[in-house]
């Protein structure tokens, strides 16, 4: 890789928790080898929450399906980087080890629990499973701790639907269930990828609060991988902002939404529609054409064929990760290296 | 002088559910008593969450969900009552951009070919010119005239949306029913979409009847606005007036529960955070429909229902707790 990061500059007193360094995934397909992630570098403290955001297809979730690995392998490989997890690198863990990593230190919810729940089994037994797996409790502590679990995540009557199978609740429900879940082995880490995409809006609002009010009361980080600026906003300390397989921006949340540094993460606010009622009637700024195949990798930056800013160097060099301040870094030949802005 | 292209009276479209063994039969009122105009150029938008009926209210204008009672009428023509032929005629006067485009189109259909079916279906201009006609509205939507020999599987998804809207303007339609129509894509290309749509309606003079849940693209599309909330209307209002003074319970709650990027942090204390779900339209309470997860309700509330009315010029809200001269009479909530 063109640019070696020495990440842990940042980290002055507390050693990140979580930690990807030079993650790069390629998926094999009939039409050639796609690049799905490249060099990806990002840090998770204890009790933070870090938002990842990107158009559909930037590889944020196969960021997240990474972190678990849970890649399918094929027609994905892993072919660079560590996750490093309290120093150690899962990447390299036996299967059986990482086992009592997965749904135990990192879980994760996913965008539809309505998928993600088996119908087949009652949503009480699906909470038990993963503490009587990875806790050792008895049948009674487990169901104990499943009910428990419910109550904490507001779901009225929790002694009663425990029995109950996921038909029988509503989308919020559901996800509400998902949460029980996740949390109930008390995790580091939640990893939340697009967990209110099918929700309504009311319903979300519900699930931020929830997700939020966890966290405080477990410490727990949060990953919240989402393509919602709003969400971003609403919810994150920092955020990382991702664009066809790599990673273009890192900072705190309030930096960056307030002075954007890429272009596309400029553009990406900027495109957000009924922020400003003077600018009714006025065209939307546009990022123009579209993001580009994973498949066919040209040299130089990603967005060059969209940017309005692009240099013949643009198209040659990847840019190199330049910290524009103390914690903020951007992937752009538009700003030079300061050396004075990394400490 | 005001033009009214489409008037909307009272529509109800009611689905009857079959019983079963010691099961009553049951009405589904989808859409219970809509009632709106829209002037000739404008967009009027409707808002709410899944369920609340605006999808349907879409079809049943179009003519695609059975109309249980009411009155549609798009100028002159009482599309609501009319029949085979006589409603087939019309069609071109109304057409309908659907929210999935990779359900739309025929996956066995060139693209051009798609436009062309149109234009052979609606009749329009002699066959011979058609092929030009469609190239045109190709281009009109942002296409390139060679990619009309592509399959639609060969385009995104914000380029899929663009051969919809050109197929849906073969027939110099003077109505486009929008449903949602840019809520399967990304930002960077609903922004596109958008631009794209803004422009045609300025071109073409179209008139929008536009459905979002999305308020941020609500609030950018639209000059009119509605709120709905199980099958019926709780606010209706001209745009600004709805975002920068909201009365009805529901719609402010909507507004606080959207995340935004702007005044970060400050939202989440003024949050009127609404307990449960909406409830079923199989079983809809006698009251207010609202009622059941609004924190201001009083008794009044869940005895009658709140008639749609006027409290300030061209501002409709449905709540027994505004006051007539567009007071609330809850207590707003402030930044604690």
């Amino acid at each position: 890789m063109t640019s070696p990061i020495d990440m842990t500059e940042t980290t002055t007193n507390t050693a990140p928790l979580l930690e990807v360094r030079g993650l790069g995934v390629e998926f094999q397909t009939r039409g050639g080898t796609a690049h799905v992630l490249e060099d990806i570098h990002l840090q998770l403290r204890r009790g933070e929450t870090l938002g990842l955001v990107g158009e559909s297809g930037c590889g944020k979730s196969i960021t997240a399906l990474a972190l678990m690995r849970l890649i399918p392998q094929p027609p994905g490989r892993i072919t660079s980087g560590q996750i490093l997890f309290e120093g150690k690198d899962l990447l390299q863990l036996p299967e059986a080890q990482m086992r009592r990593v997965r749904g135990n230190r990192i879980s994760m919810i996913f965008q539809e629990p309505m998928t993600s729940l088996n119908p087949a089994y009652s949503v009480g037994d699906q909470i038990m499973e993963s503490v009587r797996l990875h806790q050792g409790l008895d049948a009674q502590a487990a169901l104990a701790r499943a009910i428990e679990m419910l109550e904490a995540v507001g779901i009225p009557d929790a002694a009663g639907r425990v029995h109950q199978f996921p038909h029988q609740f509503s989308g919020g429900m559901r996800q509400r269930v998902m949460i029980a879940m996740a949390l109930a082995c008390q995790p580091d880490v939640l990893i939340a990828d697009e967990p209110t995409t099918a929700l309504d809006v009311t319903v979300q609002a519900q699930i931020f609060d929830l997700i939020s009010e966890m966290r405080e009361r477990t410490g727990t980080a949060v990953l919240l991988i989402t393509h919602d600026m709003g969400a971003v906003a609403e919810m994150t300390d920092r955020m990382a902002v991702m664009y066809a397989g790599r990673m273009v921006e890192e900072g705190p949340t309030d930096l960056i939404l307030s002075r954007p540094s890429h272009p596309y993460t400029q553009g990406l606010i900027a495109c957000a529609p009924g922020r400003n009622p003077q600018s009714h009637g006025q065209p939307l700024q546009e990022i123009p054409g579209t993001v580009p195949s994973l498949l066919e990798r040209q040299g130089g930056c990603t967005f060059a064929d969209r940017c309005s800013h692009t240099q013949p160097r643009c198209r040659t060099h990847v840019p190199p990760s330049t910290w524009v301040q103390s914690g903020h870094r951007v992937m752009c030949w538009l700003y030079p290296d300061s050396e004075g802005a990394r400490a | 002088m005001s033009d009214t292209l489409l008037k909307v009276r009272d529509l109800q479209v009611h689905y009857p559910l079959k019983g079963g063994f010691l099961k009553p039969k049951t009405v589904l009122k989808a859409v219970d008593g809509v009632s709106f105009d829209i002037e000739r150029g404008r967009t009027f938008g409707i808002v709410g969450e899944s369920g609340s009926g605006k999808s349907t209210t879409a079809l049943a204008v179009m003519r695609l969900a059975p109309v249980t009672a009411g009155h549609v009428a798009l100028g002159d023509a009482p599309i609501s009552t009319l029949q085979g032929e006589a409603l087939r005629l019309q069609r071109k006067r109304f057409q309908m951009v659907f929210q999935d485009p990779f359900a739309s189109l025929n996956p066995r259909v060139r693209a051009g070919q798609a436009i062309r079916d149109a234009l052979d279906l609606m009749d329009v201009g002699m066959p011979a010119e058609r092929d030009d006609l469609a190239r045109t509205l190709f281009m009109q939507a942002g296409l390139r005239p060679e990619q009309m020999q592509l399959f639609p599987h060969q385009f995104s998804g914000g380029q899929r949306q663009r051969i919809a809207l050109a197929r849906a303007l073969a027939g110099r339609p003077e109505l486009l029913v929008c449903d949602e129509p840019v809520s399967a894509l990304d930002v960077a290309i609903q922004a596109q979409i958008l631009n794209l749509m803004q422009r045609l309606q300025k071109e073409l003079g179209l008139t929008y009847l536009f459905i979002s849940h999305d308020l941020g693209v609500i609030r950018h599309m639209c000059d009119d606005i509605a709120v709905m909330y199980l099958g019926q209307f709780v606010e209706r209002a001209p745009r600004e007036d709805l975002f920068a003074h909201p009365l009805h319970p529901y719609t402010l709650a909507l507004w606080s529960a959207a995340p935004s990027m702007d005044a970060r942090g400050q939202k989440r204390k003024l949050r009127i955070r609404l307990q449960g779900d909406p409830p079923s339209p199989l079983n809809v309470p006698s009251g207010c429909r609202f009622a059941s997860r609004c924190p201001f309700a009083e008794d009044a509330c869940r005895a009658a229902p709140p008639p749609l009315r006027e409290v300030l010029p061209g501002h409709l809200v449905a709540c027994h707790r505004v006051s007539d001269t567009g007071q609330p009479l809850y207590p707003l909530p402030t930044i604690s």
